[in-house]
Parts: structure tokens; C-alpha cells; sequence
């Protein structure tokens, strides 16, 4: 399935921070968290990333810092900070309006039904 | 292992050709590279082959470029493909366009000198019209270089015409004072206009208007650069010329100056969109330079007066003085903010800053009690009106500056909150001077 890039553009801040939530945690780490909670399915231009992290840097939601663990190498850290949890927070209320509109939507109608049956057979 | 820190090598070099990634961003992608290229590695390619797909997976360079300019649009400024995603940027931007519109306005300024008869006849029509003669030009560069549609052309075109008839049908008195007001303002209210056909008419969008903001600073160092070198350069045409005849620098002065005075406004602005590089690190230069001693300034006279209680003593003329220096603090003020990487942590700079703007406060509002007191005993005139209202909206702006700096600095707001403050106000600098051009004149009965 090849998700619409709008969607995964729309998705991308919520995501990021819901990561972060878990615990700081770098680019690469945080590309590999994606992949692993879609399935795979959630596929970005992993360069793509890095713009988005600054902008919510920008905006306060997320805080920076370069670390070199005993053993490793050197990565920049992001940390959620207060300003990225409210705004998470936010998003959440939004995308479960959003999920249970559909829900709703999709139970009721019966055009919607036949159309995944029809797409199912 | 070594011919990967090689490529990575070339790679890194190729990614920041372009100026938009910084040397923090490359580091960043490098160690980005270097994870997927150990985690392929395991999975049993060869090196170079996990090199190939991992810059492959970041993305191409060019859309990796854009994606980094499209959010730090500080630094998309300085590259030269401000416009849009480079596609338009060839033709529209040449530089034959710039010569062409400062070639129309030059000529516009002569033909309207010619008719007004200046400097034989010193009109005052001349005087209130000569923002109409330069800025259009600089408006209908901007409007063909943002490629703008029929329809915002149309809208340009007659706010410009509506305020030219407006302001020209007005049955101003002798020596009105009201009339002087007018000629003063109408070229910041034109200003704007511009700011709207650069903007390419996207006024709502606040981070764009902070881009507005930047091109005003960079344009007046510009505007300053070539006038010192045209005054060097008439000065010696007139010397050259001068054994012609006794008449010869006045003819020059003439002929010279009112072309190349418009002429000047529209290379100004072809050069700063075309030739950031300098510039950009001028500006960082000025505001290191300046604010600095801004600030040490401010400061002093504020204690002084402070201390001295000189108060009472403010003349009433003061306060346009003092309108002059809350403008120079708040070109500082912005000069500051786009000069300053917006993700840097608060700096020494920023503290000097908020002294700069305490101490200018501190200062106005002084002088700002005086004057209503001496408003109410004296009465309303046009000019103490002006006055007064611009210092009332500078001081309001300054104000608001210096609470989101000290919460900025405090740590418990962004950078950006700061500039988000300057980009909204905007408009209302804009309604003030529109105010003072077009409603004071009735207003006073155009006294």
C-alpha cells in the first residue's frame, strides 16, 4: 500500500513527537521507530527528516544536543520539551476526531461497505 | 572503512556547495549516513554499495536543498534561488529587467521635472508627488519579477492611482502643514506596496513579511553604498567637466541627479535580490558594530535624564527627534533579528539589544508624558498629531519587543515568537501611515 504523501506530510509532526515522548533520541533512531510502528508502511526520504526537526525546533516543540556516548559515535540528540508536549497533545485531540469521524462515517454507510467488499474480492 | 570517509568526503562537499545546508546540518546527515551504511553493512553489502544506497535513501541533493531552504528561509534568502523553485528564476531575473525599470523611472523623474519646472520653480506639487515618480517602477519590477497575475497587477495599479488621486485632489491651504505630512509619509506608504508586489502578493503569510523586513535593511545599505559612490563619482565629473564653462556642474547636477536618484532605488533593489553574498555578511558586521554602542548610549542618556530630572525641560520639537530615534532602534531591533540565526540560544547580543530597547522606552516615555501634557494645554495640530501617533505605535512595538526578549532570554519562549511579533505588527505601521496620508488632510480641513 502506498500511503498519499499529503497524509504522511500531515502525520510526520504528530509522529515525531509521539517518539519523542519514549525518550530523546536522533534522526537515524528516530526513522528506524517509524519504520517499526507502521510496519514499514510509513515510507520517507530519510533526508527529509531533518528539515522537520528543525522546524520544530523553531517552533520550541523540540530541544537539541550533541552527544558521543562512552562507546558510539557522535549523534544530535532532540529531546521533546513542554511546548512539543502541548502541541502533541493538540494534535492527538485533532486525529482522534478525525479516526472516529471515519469510523462513524464508515460503519454507516453502506456505499463505503460495498465499496471495501468490492475492493477485498 | 577509508574509502568511505573518502566519498563521504565528496559527498559532504557536494551537499554544502549550495550555502542552504550549514556545517551543523552536514554533520548531521554524515552521521545519518553512517548509521544506515553500518546497519547495511551487517546485513552483508559491501561498503560501497551501502554508501550508494544510503545516499540514495537521503534523497537527492537538489530536493534535500530545498526542503532545508523551504524551512530555514533565512538562509534560502541568501541563495539566489529565492524564486520559487528555480524554475522561472533565469529570465525573469536578469539583470536587463532592473536596467529597463530604472531606466523608466529615470526618465519619469525628468519628465516631471521638466514639466514642474524644477529647480527654477519649487512647487509643492513636486514635493508631494515624487514618491509617485520613483516607487511604481520599483512596485511593477517586483509585480514582473514574482510574476504576478492580471489581477493583483490590477490591484496594485489602483490602490497606487486611488491614493495619487486622492492626495492630489485635496484642497490643501497655503503653506499647509498638512501637505507636508503627506509628502513625507507617501513614500513608507508606497514602501508597503512594494512590500506587497515583493511578497508576490502572499501579505498573509507572516514568514514571508519577515523577508520584506530583511530586504528593507539590506536595500537601504545598498541604496547607501551607491549614493556615496555616485557623490564620489559626480564630484569628479564635475571637476572634469568644469573647465566647459562656469555652468557645467550645475548642468551636471541637473541633468545627473534626477535620473540617477530613482534610478538608484531599483538597482538597489535588483542587487539585493541578486547578490546576497556581501550583504550577508555585512549585516551581521553592522549590527555587532552598532548595537553595542546603541545600547552604552541609551543607557547613559536614560540615567542621565533620569537622574537630572530634565524632564520638564524637553522641548516640543524633541518629539519628532525622539520618533527618529525609536525608528533607529527598531531598524537595529530587526536589523538584529535577521542578521541572527534563529535557532541560536540567547547571546550577549540579544542582552544588548533588550538594554537598547529598555533604555529607548525608558526615554520616550518621558518625553511621551511631557507631550500629552503640553498636547492638552496647547491644542491638536497635524504635525503634533503625526508625531504623537507614531510614537505611540513605535512605543507599543518596542514595548512588545522588549517583553518577548526578556521572556526569550528567560528561556520561556522561542526566537521565533520574537520575529512573529514584528511580522504581525506590520500591518499596523502600514494603517498608521495610511492614516496620516489620506485621513489627517480632512481631518485638519487640510490646515
Amino acid at each position: 500500500m502506498q500511503i498519499d504523501k499529503d497524509l504522511v506530510a500531515a502525520s510526520a509532526t504528530p509522529l515525531v513527537l509521539a517518539i519523542l515522548v519514549d525518550g530523546d533520541n536522533y534522526g537515524y533512531g528516530i526513522l528506524k521507530r517509524v519504520r517499526e510502528l507502521s510496519d514499514g508502511e510509513l515510507e520517507w526520504t530519510d533526508g527529509m527528516l531533518y528539515p522537520l526537526l528543525h522546524r520544530l525546533q523553531r517552533q520550541g516543540y523540540v530541544s537539541t544536543e550533541w552527544r558521543t556516548p562512552p562507546e558510539g559515535r557522535r549523534r544530535k540528540y532532540y529531546a521533546i520539551t513542554a511546548a512539543g508536549r502541548a502541541a502533541l497533545a493538540e494534535h492527538r485531540r485533532q486525529w482522534v476526531t478525525v479516526a472516529q469521524a471515519f469510523d462513524d462515517a464508515w460503519a454507516q454507510s453502506k456505499t463505503a461497505r460495498s465499496v471495501l467488499q468490492g475492493a477485498g474480492t | 572503512m577509508s574509502s568511505i570517509d573518502a566519498q563521504l568526503a565528496t559527498w559532504r562537499e557536494f551537499v554544502s556547495a549550495g550555502g542552504t545546508l550549514d556545517r551543523d546540518d552536514v554533520d548531521e546527515l554524515e552521521s545519518h549516513l553512517r548509521e544506515q551504511i553500518d546497519e547495511l553493512e551487517a546485513l552483508g553489502l559491501r561498503a560501497d554499495e551501502a554508501f550508494l544506497v544510503a545516499v540514495k535513501r537521503v534523497g537527492t541533493v537538489d530536493a534535500l536543498t530545498r526542503e532545508f531552504a523551504r524551512e530555514h528561509s533565512g538562509r534560502l534568502w541568501k541563495q539566489l534561488v529565492l524564486m520559487g523553485d528555480g524554475d522561472d528564476a533565469g529570465g525573469r531575473g536578469s539583470w536587463l529587467d532592473a536596467v529597463l525599470f530604472a531606466g523608466g523611472a529615470a526618465l519619469a523623474a525628468h519628465v516631471v521635472r521638466l514639466i514642474a519646472g524644477f529647480p527654477d520653480d519649487e512647487s509643492m506639487w513636486l514635493g508631494r508627488n515624487l514618491a509617485f515618480v520613483v516607487l511604481p517602477f520599483l512596485v511593477a519590477y517586483f509585480a514582473h519579477r514574482r510574476g504576478l497575475g492580471a489581477r493583483h497587477w490590477a490591484v496594485l495599479a489602483g490602490g497606487i492611482a486611488a491614493v495619487a488621486v486622492l492626495i492630489n485632489v485635496y484642497p490643501y491651504r497655503a503653506e499647509s502643514a498638512t501637505e507636508l505630512l503627506v509628502a513625507l509619509h507617501l513614500p513608507v506608504l508606497l514602501w508597503f506596496v512594494v512590500g506587497v508586489a515583493y511578497l508576490g502578493g502572499e501579505v498573509w503569510s507572516r514568514e514571508r513579511r519577515m523577508d520584506f523586513v530583511r530586504f528593507t535593511g539590506e536595500w537601504f545599505i545598498y541604496y547607501v553604498l551607491i549614493a556615496l559612490g555616485g557623490g564620489v563619482l559626480m564630484a569628479l565629473t564635475m571637476l572634469v567637466l568644469s573647465p566647459l564653462g562656469p555652468e557645467m556642474p550645475d548642468l551636471v547636477a541637473e541633468w545627473v541627479l534626477p535620473a540617477g536618484i530613482p534610478g538608484a532605488v531599483v538597482i538597489a533593489a535588483w542587487l539585493v535580490e541578486s547578490k546576497q553574498r556581501v550583504i550577508e555578511n555585512m549585516a551581521p558586521v553592522l549590527t555587532m558594530v552598532f548595537t553595542p554602542l546603541f545600547a552604552v548610549m541609551l543607557a547613559g542618556a536614560a540615567i542621565v535624564h533620569a537622574v537630572t530630572g530634565l524632564a520638564g525641560a524637553f522641548d516640543r520639537e524633541l518629539l519628532a527627534g525622539f520618533d527618529a530615534l525609536l525608528v533607529v532602534v527598531l531598524g537595529l531591533v530587526l536589523y538584529g533579528m535577521s542578521a541572527r540565526d534563529p535557532s541560536a540560544p540567547p547571546g550577549w547580543m540579544d542582552r544588548m539589544q533588550l538594554v537598547a530597547v529598555v533604555s529607548a522606552l525608558a526615554l520616550d516615555l518621558m518625553v511621551f508624558g511631557t507631550m500629552v501634557v503640553r498636547i492638552g494645554e496647547l491644542g491638536l495640530t497635524p504635525n503634533r498629531v503625526a508625531a504623537l501617533g507614531l510614537n505611540l505605535v513605535l512605543l507599543v512595538n518596542l514595548a512588545g519587543a522588549a517583553w518577548w526578549s526578556t521572556q526569550f532570554l528567560s528561556g520561556r519562549t522561542t526566537f521565533h515568537r520574537l520575529e512573529q511579533w514584528q511580522t504581525t505588527y506590520l500591518p499596523v505601521f502600514a494603517g498608521w501611515i495610511a492614516f496620516v496620508v489620506l485621513a489627517v488632510p480632512p481631518l485638519f480641513l487640510f490646515g
